[in-house]
């Protein structure tokens, strides 16, 4: 009997190309995901070096950072942002990539669509000029996000140079309560953890909970390891992901789905597999959480007040939070809970997809949104908006006084022209918190799609399960 | 890419935890499709108020730290986006080494592939740093015009050691492949490339995904 592995190992064992003693691996990569902000320089890396994209079969490049959400087109935007839409156009038609352009009907954000379109699929190497690109492991694939010299790496020889990292198995026990989502599960994670807790590992997150989360759902709690600092974030494939990836545009077909399947099912860790470090969450009590500071790792149960500098005993981290709640201009030891609102944005590679809209809409349908605040809800497709709109999500939103946009990153990323002004609130189902993320002087909230919706119905801060 | 081999400079103290990459370079900076102009947007929240002015508050809009090399950080530099922007931005501030606890793994990845050296020291390190950042602002004025030395460290790579002005040393670690990468100034496409027969071979074997079936 051979050595027990985990799912991380079976997958990095496998793609080691070589590697030299007291090196690291060159490490294959089979799928790369490529977007407009990241990748121009790359591609005049290889321009001027007169390299070829080795594997452009392996390669699928979208548009979703800079894009306009309110028509499909490039006129009014700014200079640049058109400029750098045209580079990616050229350099995918002059190197051979797939490219969903800015009109395709199955183009949407890098992270939604590789999974709807099948591309995505248990037991590969997936990397991206993205830190999302965790995302992918909801699969149990190897899915890491790289710099711009990476992605020239992967461009020009499909390979890195990697240091294996260290695994960490996560286990979400216990039973979800209702209105508690995976978005609740990965901000009670970092909370616990901090922004640098995951540094240097890769995370496997085990447990019932995280069985009983359907693809999407698993998508944003992969989706998040990064704000925990981790390499990735992996769940093992089950019938769960199987169910999901059957009728996949680019999922194997027929005879090759056989044959793929029974390698997909050994892919879990095996019994008695070796992790570097555990970490337990017990789900059953959990409550939606929200953040109150400028990271991901500032998050705190709705219930609770804010917390207190004063007691924190580590003088850095002290002045973090002092730091962060004067930006935000938070009391410490007071409730979020009933903080006015001035935005909501229902979006982001996160919590975009059809399980997001479809709770959103769960709590908005036949309400209207408070006074004076500004519901947005970007869908992270084309697919997942003509879907939404087949389910008449659309007109729920627009009904209650919300925006319903075209998709991409929007408001997360804030390139785009979507932004917050100074000073104001927003609650946000993306992922960063950071000072001016969603636009300078912004001050985002992080919270579940359902904690979104039932801010945006009240005007402030609001616990879903009170609707 | 530039080598590094030593470095003597004094320090920039930008002593937060957790400084995230969209503060290092906001996102606003990364429509561009080369790497000009990115010094503009280093730091760009804080070195500029909410009217576009200068923030005379933060040290790098201060006389005193301009022309110093080396960016003094709280703990888990770099975290967030993976924005290969952020190290692109430090360089072109002519900044090559960041000072940390620790450092977020892309970032750290990003700032070696371009010569950007991350030194983690141990906390106490770290204290005695940020003490000397803050000797030097109490002390007269014209002692430091004078000369920046009394407030200079050197990093010397060869030996992964940080020198202190009191002689004091601190090991930094780093893997053998980076270390030789940046002091030699060997890029890592020129080295990947070295084994194209072996990735052909692996792409032609029964372990590449999806096993044996090589589709072109």
């Amino acid at each position: 009997m051979s050595k027990p592995k985990t799912l991380f190992e079976k997958i990095w064992d496998s793609h080691i190309v070589a590697q030299e003693p007291d090196s690291p691996a060159i490490l294959y990569i089979d799928l790369h995901l490529i977007h407009e902000v990241t990748s121009p320089q790359a591609f005049e890396g290889l321009r001027q070096r007169g390299l070829k994209v080795r594997r452009p079969d392996r390669s699928i490049a979208t548009m979703d950072h800079s894009i306009p959400t309110q028509s499909l087109s490039l006129e009014g935007l700014d200079e640049l942002g058109a400029k750098q839409l045209q580079k990616l156009r050229q350099n995918c038609a002059e190197f051979g990539i797939k490219l969903y352009d800015l009109n395709d009907p199955q183009r949407g954000i890098v992270h939604v669509i590789g999974p709807e379109l099948g591309y995505t699929q248990p037991g590969m190497t997936i990397v991206c000029g993205d830190s999302h690109t965790a995302t992918h492991g909801a699969f149990g694939a190897l899915a890491f996000g790289v710099g711009t010299s990476e992605v020239e790496l992967v461009l020009a020889s499909q390979c890195l140079i990697q240091y294996r990292p260290k695994t960490c198995q996560v286990v979400f026990d216990g039973k979800l309560p209702k209105r508690v989502t995976a978005k609740d599960m990965i901000l009670a994670l970092i909370a616990q953890v901090g922004v640098g807790g995951g540094t240097g590992y890769v995370f496997e997150y085990c447990g019932d909970a995280v069985r009983e989360l359907n693809m999407e759902e698993r998508m944003t709690l992969c989706n998040m390891s990064i704000e925990a600092g981790a390499r990735a974030g992996m769940v093992a494939p089950d019938d769960t992901t199987f169910a999901y990836l059957a009728d996949k545009p680019f999922a194997p077909k027929g005879h090759e789905w056989d044959r793929m399947l029974e390698y997909w099912r050994s892919l879990p860790s095996d019994e008695g597999a070796h992790y570097d470090k555990k970490i337990v969450v017990d789900v059953s009590q959990l409550e939606p959480m929200v953040t109150y500071g400028t990271n991901p790792g500032m998050g705190i149960p709705i219930s609770q007040p804010i917390p207190d500098p004063a007691l924190e005993r580590d003088p850095d981290r002290r002045t973090a939070m002092e730091k962060a709640l004067n930006y935000m201009g938070f009391q410490p030891n007071r409730p979020l809970l009933g903080q006015a609102v001035d935005v909501v944005f229902i979006g982001s590679c996160t919590n975009s997809r059809m399980t997001d809209l479809r709770q959103a809409a769960s709590l908005i349908k036949g309400r209207k949104i408070a006074n004076g605040v500004r519901l947005i809800v970007v869908p992270g497709s084309e697919s997942v908006r003509r879907q939404a709109e087949a389910e008449g999500l659309d007109k729920v939103f627009k009904e209650a006084g919300g925006e319903w946009r075209f998709s991409g990153c929007s408001m997360c990323i804030a390139m785009n022209g979507d932004q917050l002004k100074p000073g104001q609130v927003a609650v946000s189902t993306s992922n960063r918190n950071f000072e001016g993320r969603q636009g300078d002087g912004g001050r985002t909230i992080l919270a579940s799609p359902l904690t979104a919706a039932a801010s945006a119905i009240t005007g402030q801060v609001t616990d879903p399960r009170s609707i | 890419m530039q080598p590094f081999t030593s470095l003597t400079s004094a320090l920039i103290p930008v002593p937060y935890n957790d400084i995230d990459t969209d503060q290092i370079i906001p996102a606003r900076y990364l429509k561009v499709t080369d790497k000009n102009g990115l010094a503009e947007g280093l730091f760009a929240r804080w070195r500029y108020r909410a009217d576009g002015s200068l923030n005379e508050d933060f040290p790098l809009n201060q006389p005193r730290y301009h022309n110093r090399q080396i960016l003094l950080a709280g703990d888990n530099f770099g975290c967030g986006s993976s924005r290969e922007h952020a190290p692109w931005a430090l360089m072109a501030w002519n900044i090559r080494a960041v000072i940390s606890t620790s450092f977020a793994d892309i970032f750290r990845n990003n700032a070696l592939k371009n010569g950007l050296l991350p030194v983690q020291v141990d906390k106490q390190t770290h204290s005695k740093l940020l003490a000397l950042t803050e000797e030097e602002l109490s002390s007269p004025q014209s002692f430091a015009e004078a000369s920046a030395m009394p407030w200079s460290v050197t990093i010397d790579l060869a030996n992964q050691t940080l020198i202190l002005p009191d002689s004091t040393k601190a090991f930094f670690p780093i893997e053998s492949f980076h270390k030789t990468c940046l002091l030699k100034g060997i890029d890592s496409l020129g080295y990947i490339l070295e084994f194209s027969g072996q990735i052909e071979s692996y792409e032609w074997s029964d372990r590449a995904y999806p096993f044996g079936v090589k589709k072109l």
